[in-house]
């Protein structure tokens, strides 16, 4: 057994660094679109909006109930299988859709538990002044209940960053698929995936600081 | 002008409000006692379409509404002529004193932003809360908040505003203020509707004093009437009980 070698280490830093961004960008996307979307799947349930209430709770039921290595899969080479015009679906889109579609589901539970949270009072003084459902969702609801759920969404934002490494399953190179063909060329595996480690880790790290930061600044408005 | 014309409220099988016919003048004060559950809130809350109302038809101002047939249009016009302060306040928590005031202006009247806060501001420092202006509500007192409470339903510039025991969640410490700004509004010949324990306030301010019992009017009349010389033997026996714990 060798000792650690750091050369290599300190000398893939700046290779890897090259692939961190696509990395974000998968995280970054793929929970963009999901808060839209567990949003959405959250007020409908709430709402209780007839039939689109039972295709969330089978949708959300689903992306749950599997794993997120089947769905790529089934995003990646089952659609264009299905649908032939889906046949130019590169692996950043199938991943970005799998991720948005997978945590879309957790979140809108967390969403929605927040929403069902606010209280009550604060309804029925949106609805008294004369406010519609959709003006006491935006401006009183939601915002109070972004407090609630941050903490958990933020989580899921982490578990997000972490989960953009099953894209090499697809031939996406990015920070995982980098590393894995640094890996298998130099032989230096510990080496190199623990470099790829290090990084996952500073960048979660940083998210929650500023998650920290976030959290303050939300409570200030109900903090004597 | 508010007309109720036989207006009932049932839960389920539980008749609440039981065919309530009245008529209140603009610029008329109106307290409403009577005993724990018999429907107080529930009437106030029919008013403000906070419940709908099983029967019965509804006039504030000039829109006039079968209430079983109104449609979500009517609903929210009604709600917009009509303003309630609550028992615990229920300011918005994620807004500021001075936003409580300005949102319903801002959102549901759509003033242009400058005049909504400009106006919020002239009724917060008529509410004597001037520099309370970016202080949430989670920081403010009891009393403090109730004002805000209050000062959001002015800022409605509704028909009536409707008061549901709007002392009773106070530290004694802070229900003066309170009062004192409710009877300023008084003074100021803005229709109220009062549901209240403040016998004091009742004799004090009101034009008019009501008494509800099993979801009817039982009985109504000035407060010199009403206190000094009831008719009724269920308003003469809630006297002597409320006036034993609040005396006038
Ligand atoms: N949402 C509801 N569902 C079922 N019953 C209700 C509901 N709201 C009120 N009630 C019932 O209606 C009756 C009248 O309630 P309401 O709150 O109007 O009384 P109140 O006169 O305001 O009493 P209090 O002095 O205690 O505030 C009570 O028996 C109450 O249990
Ligand atoms: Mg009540």
């Amino acid at each position: 057994m060798d000792v650690l070698n750091v050369d290599y280490m300190l000398g893939l830093v700046p290779v890897l660094l090259r692939y961190l961004p696509l990395t974000l960008q998968l995280a970054g996307t793929g929970m963009v679109l999901a808060l839209i979307l567990a949003c959405l799947f959250a007020v409908i349930r709430v709402l209780r909006i007839p039939v689109l209430n039972q295709l969330t709770i089978v949708f959300i039921s689903f992306f749950r109930g599997t794993p997120l290595l089947v769905q790529l899969f089934l995003f990646y080479y089952g659609l264009p299988q299905l649908v032939s015009a889906l046949t130019v679906i590169d692996g950043v889109t199938a991943t970005i859709m799998g991720l948005t579609m997978h945590f879309s589901a957790y979140m809108a539970e967390s969403i929605r538990a927040a929403i069902v949270g606010v209280d009550r009072s604060q309804t029925e003084a949106a609805l008294s002044i004369g406010m519609t459902n959709g003006q006491m969702m935006r401006r009183i609801v939601l915002p109070q209940a972004t407090r609630v759920a941050l903490p958990t969404l933020m989580n899921y934002f982490i578990d997000m960053i972490k989960a953009t490494s099953l894209a090499f399953t697809l031939g996406v190179t990015e920070l995982m698929g980098a590393t894995q063909k640094e890996a298998s060329g130099s032989f230096l595996y510990f080496e190199a995936f623990i470099v790829a480690a290090i990084m996952y880790w500073v960048v979660v790290e940083l998210l929650s600081k500023l998650q920290n930061h976030l959290e303050i600044r939300l409570n200030k408005a109900y903090s004597r | 002008m508010i007309k109720l014309d036989s207006l009932s409220k049932h839960f389920g099988s539980t008749v609440v409000l039981d065919g309530i016919d009245l008529t209140i003048d603009k610029g008329e004060i109106v307290v409403i006692i009577g005993p724990s559950g018999t429907g107080k809130s529930t009437l106030l809350r029919c008013i403000n379409f906070l419940e709908q109302p099983t029967a019965g038809t509804m006039t504030v101002g000039d829109l006039t509404v079968d209430v079983k047939k109104a449609n979500r249009a009517e609903i929210l016009s009604m709600r917009r002529r009509t303003a309630f302060v609550f028992q615990n306040y229920a300011l918005f928590a994620n807004k500021t004193a001075l936003q409580n005031i300005a949102e319903r202006l801002l959102v549901v009247d759509k003033w242009p932003k400058e005049e909504a806060y400009r106006r919020a501001r002239e009724i917060l420092d008529q509410i004597g809360l001037g520099e309370k202006a970016d202080a949430y509500p989670a920081s403010m007192s009891g009393g403090q908040q109730q004002r805000v409470g209050i000062g959001r339903a002015m800022a409605a510039g509704a028909e009536v505003i409707l008061f549901d025991e709007p002392t009773s969640s106070l530290d004694p410490e802070w229900v003066e203020e309170v009062l004192g700004l409710m009877k300023q509004l008084a003074s100021e010949r803005q229709t109220m509707m009062v549901v209240t324990h403040e016998m004091s306030f009742a004799r004090d301010v009101a034009d008019r004093v009501i008494f509800i019992d099993g979801g009817r009017i039982v009985e109504q009349g000035p407060p010199s009437e009403i206190f000094y010389n009831p008719q009724d033997p269920r308003t003469k026996d809630f006297l002597k009980k409320i006036l034993a714990t609040n005396p006038v």
